[in-house]
């Protein structure tokens, strides 16, 4: 439904978009992950019709991006970051305008206006004017005018930003419902959205594709043994060094607060590496008790931040038993 | 033709809502009836054969006068306020072009703008009906032409002037600098003579205004006031694309 082949948006010296190439099957939900400023909203500007690429292709509907814009412009429902809403209209008079400009017939309009009322609950908000709703509100109105015409194709850019934690849930069970019969793109920055309600994740980071998987996928593809956890009873120094000096060992992080002289130590292994024995061996070697030692899987957080540190300055690891 | 129609019904009513169409309206209407009273009171009452349509051409001058005042008002929130909500993103990922937009908007201004002109073809017409010697019809009839094309014109460049703009306010007072420095090329064709003095004349947007109020209703004068109008919404046309190559 979607291809995007080396996409890439320049403004003069810096590039937003940087050779970016992704596509969304039919009925797919896609995730955009990436902190802010990774391009996200470029990319889907560039995916609405909205602004041109600077070189690359994208298609959706089979219609190219910026030859058949019209087109485009035809399949897709757009929710941009600020729901674009004008205050003094009415939420029914909002979204028959919206309609309007969609090219939906007249007949056709009341029972659209019904229909996205109905799946974003504003039913008993159709006569109320826009400023006079709560933030929630105005983002449901905006989420509504993303599917009132009934789009193939709906790009989200942050739609549960500004929802309490219960409309979230309702947004995300709309979401999941529209999947199917419409294909959907939503960018965030909350990672559990993305594990559950996408069927695939686009981590982008500086406008770059930093991975592109399933969610389930990217949180066991570094497998146990990419990051053990080990509690001995060790001096924390020497079993600091101890570990430190495993070859494929890095990022050894110790914590001493369990008491009784007993250490927590954390160790990431180099991608395909168990470290696992050779930790456990080492160890016991040096005669200390060796109490726990297992392979901790990483959380999608954990890795959402792995691809999208730099080098320079790394974070402290997240504890294991986060999220 | 449905989108173009959409915007127009959308701007309409949001003139309408907002104080800002009554504000207009209202003091457009107190303004001038107010100085055809006066004209009307101190003229008609003296030996002034003429005294009627002396009151019309004064009235339709009065008019210009008030448009530079009032007419960047009109315009100035056109564009400003889309983009301040970021409504224009939504209008521009719609399937309808830049110039329907335009000139769903630029309708929006014209209607607004009729709307404060027709009251006042009331008082003339009850004048022109109720006077002798009557002022020719064609002086009626010329002046409202001209008044249309004349606000219109002036409409398309406030029009454009707030395209470039996210601030109302700039967007105003770049309007009424611009009005100023139009009608300044007025004072320029008294001032000059020759080849120079005509073409100023020609280029003056009140010049050919003067003409419709004298009741010269000439195809140069309507020539130079669509051209002037289809020049400005092309050129807004051209600044409302220009805003998808603008940095997020």
């Amino acid at each position: 439904m979607i291809e995007v082949e080396n996409l890439t948006k320049a403004y003069g010296q810096v590039t937003a978009v940087d050779h970016v190439s992704f596509s969304v099957n039919k009925g797919e939900i896609l995730g955009f992950l990436g902190p802010n400023g990774a391009g996200k909203t470029t990319t889907m500007r560039i995916l609405t019709g909205y602004m041109p690429a600077s070189s690359g292709t994208a298609r959706v509907a089979g219609f190219d991006v910026f030859g058949d814009s019209m087109e485009v412009r035809r399949h897709i429902g757009y929710l941009p970051e600020a729901p674009p809403v004008y205050p003094d209209m009415s939420v029914a008079a909002y979204l028959d305008f919206v309609l309007r400009i969609k090219n939906v017939a007249a007949d056709k309009r009341p029972a659209r206006i019904d229909d996205a009322l109905a799946k974003t609950s504003l039913g008993d908000k159709r006569k109320t004017l826009i400023k006079h709703l709560s933030r929630g509100y105005k983002q449901r109105v905006g989420l509504a005018q993303a599917l009132v015409h009934d789009p193939d194709v709906i790009v989200l850019d942050e739609p549960t930003v500004g929802l309490d934690p219960k409309q979230i849930i309702e947004v995300r069970h709309l979401i999941k419902n529209l999947a199917g019969s419409h294909t959907i793109i939503l960018s965030t920055h909350i990672l559990p959205e993305v594990s559950m309600t996408c069927d695939r994740v686009v981590i982008i980071n500086k406008g770059k594709i930093a991975a592109v998987d399933t969610p389930l996928n990217l949180t066991t593809q570094l497998k146990s043994g990419q990051r053990i956890q080990v509690e001995a009873q060790a001096p924390q120094e020497a079993l600091q060094d101890l570990l430190s000096g495993i070859p494929g060992a890095s990022r050894v992080q110790l914590d001493s607060s369990r008491g009784e002289g007993h250490v927590v130590a954390t160790v990431e292994a180099a991608p395909g590496q168990d470290l696992r024995s050779v930790v456990a061996s080492k160890i016991v070697a040096r005669g200390w008790p060796l109490f726990e030692l297992r392979g901790v899987s990483m959380s999608l957080e954990d890795i959402f931040l792995e691809l999208t540190t730099d080098e320079a300055a790394q974070p402290q690891p997240p504890s294991p038993a986060a999220n | 033709m449905r989108g173009l129609y959409a915007i127009y019904r959308k701007e309409l009513g949001q003139y309408f809502v907002s104080p800002v169409a009554y504000v207009l309206v209202g003091l457009f209407l107190v303004i001038t009836g107010h100085f055809f009273t006066v004209y009307v009171v101190n003229y008609a009452t003296e030996d002034q054969p003429d005294a009627p349509t002396w009151v019309l051409r004064a009235v339709l001058q009065l008019f210009a006068l008030v448009f530079l005042f009032l007419l960047p008002m009109v315009t100035m929130s056109s564009y400003a306020e889309e983009k301040k909500r970021g409504t224009l993103e939504l209008l521009m990922t719609s399937p309808i072009t830049e110039l329907q937009i335009v000139l769903g908007k630029f309708f929006a201004a014209m209607t607004l703008f009729a709307a404060m002109l027709l009251p006042t073809a009331l008082s003339i017409g009850y004048m022109w009906m109720h006077s002798t010697p009557a002022p020719p019809f064609r002086m009626v009839l010329g002046g409202y032409l001209g008044a249309l094309l004349f606000g219109g014109a002036l409409l398309s460049l406030g029009t454009f002037l707030s395209s470039l703009t996210e601030n109302q306010i700039i967007a105003a007072v770049m309007t009424f600098a611009a009005f100023l420095l139009l009608w300044a090329i007025d004072f320029g064709v008294q001032a000059a003579g020759g080849t120079a003095g005509q073409v100023l004349q020609y280029l003056s947007v009140i010049n050919h205004y003067d003409d419709f109020t004298r009741g010269i209703i000439d195809t140069a004068g309507v020539t130079y006031y669509v051209s002037f109008i289809v020049l400005f919404i092309f050129l807004t046309v051209r600044s409302v694309d220009s805003m998808r190559w603008r940095r997020a």
